[in-house]
């Protein structure tokens, strides 16, 4: 398992069509993608879930890859969270 | 006549019949089925079938130019994918032998609600997106028709509340205004009503279903409706609303205009944002450029020092979302009025006077390396411009010069991409404004800062209220130095902007431009009429003074000629050339 942390810089955090758009990429990948802050953890594959954490600007995420393309799923999710949170 | 108080999303006035808008209600039955495959089959076909729709929605508002609403129902045709929250518990209950719609209400009702129950307001609003998706599947269920719910003449629209499919599918050309009992300032609604422009009321609780049919006025303005209201209340504000609606199709026109004098002089009309959220508004307000993008929202919405990779995110998306235009993004201007814990600055007898902007960044070069790099990193995704904040000496710009030159070697190395950029500081002390000369040898631009200089020429803290008596803004002092500034930036190549209030004032246009100001940059609602204010002037008049970026050693005048040579309209002498004479122009 990959795991790396993110501070959230977007203003308005996690929120619906960037959320939309790391559903999409997640889905890319066999691994599964899970982001958790805190003791609230769901699937990057899960939309409403991960709006439901209500996950916020200066907010600090662990983002957890398991599976057998955790590699490259790490790397994509690592840079994704960079350009678009 | 009755009044109804709500809270005004869009300024405005609109006239016209109330419309009240009601949706269909549905019965569902509870009573079990014995062909759960059918059930699940159904669910499925509306599904895809909301989901075509959501889909054609995007398309519909990406072709109107409305980004953020067409990612409203990118995200609605990407939850109706979300197994977790929606898919599975449906099919859950239909598998204990429940309808598709009983399956329906149940599982999206509960997806709502927790959103309903989560304490920031921007994710409680997103109850409302899975509400609108429930409808739209009922819709779909019970076959009904949703065409007619707007009435066959122009109305005000009055709804409990409308969900962003509803409004998108609204017929604009029906629409007068807009009047919801709930809804929040946050909703898609509110969103979609500011960018539609329709005057808007929403939390107009007390607006009761029998005023459909009535006549009304909707008056932003003062946050409420008028429901048959008196004969002198129709005649003032239909009198407002031509004034609106005239000023507003002005403005409008302007959009693609040139900036540009009537004698063909042009003038860069930029705008001030705050952060990537501005960037609609600088595209709505046909800004060319940004002139000061204060990066001060990147360190003050953090609890912690920000990274070089969030800054770049940051600075990328702006540059990004407005390329090609020039974007002028201004370095850290914290000071020790504005406090952030992680920077750990003293508290100050001054703080105006104290260690604040470039001052902290040259005193904490890894501080100030970070935001340098993910300026250069940004740079290769537009065209971008660095602006260093109060400067006074011309050691301070060559140091920052070389703090950027170092790290652009470091990325050079690290086989970064970088772009082309600009290099300039803000002249806002009046030692900058003296030292100009020197100064426009060291940059590509520079640009006046209006607000500090005035505070500091002046000496006059304009928060405190008893100084009004003793404050003006177009100090005379104050105005020497603008017109000083740009002179002297032409004499170096060096072209100059105004970023502070004063640019938009539109009683100095006129001054700025015969002066030769290349760039002002003002908030972007300002953008426009600015342009309208910039095409009204004809500086032929001032021929014998015509701005030119050339060395120009004159003779002083002994005292400003009391009498023009030409006959001019206007009861101004041309100015003398002198020092003295251009400083009191």
């Amino acid at each position: 398992m990959k795991e790396f942390k993110y501070v959230i810089t977007d203003p308005v955090g996690i929120h619906a069509r960037p959320a939309g758009l790391l559903v999409k990429e997640a889905k890319t990948f066999k691994s599964t993608v899970i982001v958790a802050k805190g003791e609230k953890e769901a699937k990057a594959t899960a939309l409403m879930k991960l709006m439901g954490m209500g996950i916020k600007q200066g907010d600090e995420v662990t983002i957890k890859v398991d599976g057998e393309d955790e590699e490259a799923a790490a790397a994509a999710m690592e840079k994704f969270f960079k350009e678009n949170f | 006549m009755q009044t109804f108080k709500g809270i005004k999303i869009v300024n405005g006035i609109a006239i016209g019949k109330i419309k009240v808008y009601k949706p269909a209600v549905y019965e569902i039955s509870e009573e079990l089925v014995s062909d759960i495959a059918a059930e699940i089959a159904r669910f499925e076909s509306a599904r895809v079938k909301v989901q075509e729709d959501q889909n054609a929605l995007y398309d519909k508002e990406m072709k109107a130019g409305h980004k953020d609403t067409a990612g409203i129902f990118e995200a609605h045709a990407l939850m109706l994918d979300d197994e977790d929250s929606l898919i599975d518990p449906c099919k859950e209950v239909m598998a204990e032998g429940h309808t598709a719609e009983y399956a329906v209400r149940e599982a999206f009702d509960a997806a709502a609600e927790a959103f309903a129950n989560m304490d920031d307001e921007y994710f409680k609003a997103r109850s409302a997106d899975v509400i609108d998706l429930k409808n739209s599947m009922l819709d779909v269920l019970f076959g009904a028709d949703t065409a007619n719910l707007q009435g066959t003449e122009p109305a005000i629209l009055v709804a409990e509340d409308l969900a962003p499919s509803e409004t998108v599918k609204l017929d604009k050309s029906l629409l007068l205004g807009l009047v919801t009992r709930l809804g929040s300032s946050n909703s898609h609604t509110a969103i979609l009503a500011r960018s539609m422009n329709w005057p808007t009321l929403i939390q107009c609780h007390d607006i009761t279903d029998d005023c459909d049919g009535k006549f009304a006025i909707l008056d932003g303005y003062n946050s409420c409706i008028y429901v048959e209201p008196d004969q002198y209340l129709i005649d003032e504000l239909t009198a407002k609303q031509a004034e609106d609606k005239a000023r507003e199709a002005k403005l409008q026109e302007l959009k693609g205009q040139p900036s540009e004098t009537k004698d063909g002089r042009k003038v860069r009309l930029y705008a001030n944002i705050g952060g990537p959220k501005d960037i609609a508004a600088v595209l709505e307000n046909d800004a060319e450029g940004v002139g000061l993008f204060r990066s001060e929202f990147v360190y003050l919405n953090s609890k912690e020092e920000p990274t070089e990779d969030e800054q770049f995110a940051a600075y990328k998306k702006v540059l990004e979302g407005l390329a090609p235009r020039l974007v002028i993004i201004r370095t850290c201007d914290i000071g020790a009025d504005k406090t952030i814990d992680y920077m750990k600055l003293d508290k100050e007898e001054n703080p105006a006077l104290g260690f604040r902007a470039v001052r902290i960044c040259l005193n904490r070069r890894d501080f100030f390396k970070k935001q340098l790099r993910a300026l250069l990193r940004a740079s290769a995704f537009g065209k971008l411009g660095i602006m260093f904040p109060m400067i006074i000496s011309r050691w301070e710009v060559q140091e920052c010069k070389e703090i950027l030159e170092e790290c652009r070697k470091e990325l050079k190395e690290e086989g970064k991409a970088m772009g082309e950029i600009e290099i300039g500081i803000m002249i806002e002390t009046p030692a900058a404004a003296l030292c100009a000369d020197e100064l426009a040898e060291e940059v590509d631009f520079f640009s006046l800062g209006t607000n500090d200089l005035t505070q500091y020429t002046c000496a006059i803290d304009r928060q405190s209220a008893n100084l009004e008596r003793f404050s003006d803004t177009h100090h005379p002092a104050v105005l020497r130095l603008i017109r000083e500034t740009i002179e002297a930036g032409h004499r170096h190549g060096t072209w100059v902007g105004i970023c502070g209030e004063l640019g938009a004032d539109p009683t100095l246009t006129e001054d700025f431009l015969k002066w030769g100001v290349d760039e002002l940059s003002v908030n972007p609602k300002s953008i426009l009429p600015l342009r309208g204010n910039v095409r009204n002037v004809d500086l032929s008049k001032f021929k014998t003074e015509a701005p030119k970026p050339e060395p120009k050693p004159e003779p002083k005048p002994e005292a400003p000629e009391p009498e023009a040579p030409k006959p001019e309209v206007k009861a101004e002498a041309p100015k003398p050339k002198g020092f003295f004479g251009r400083l009191f122009g």
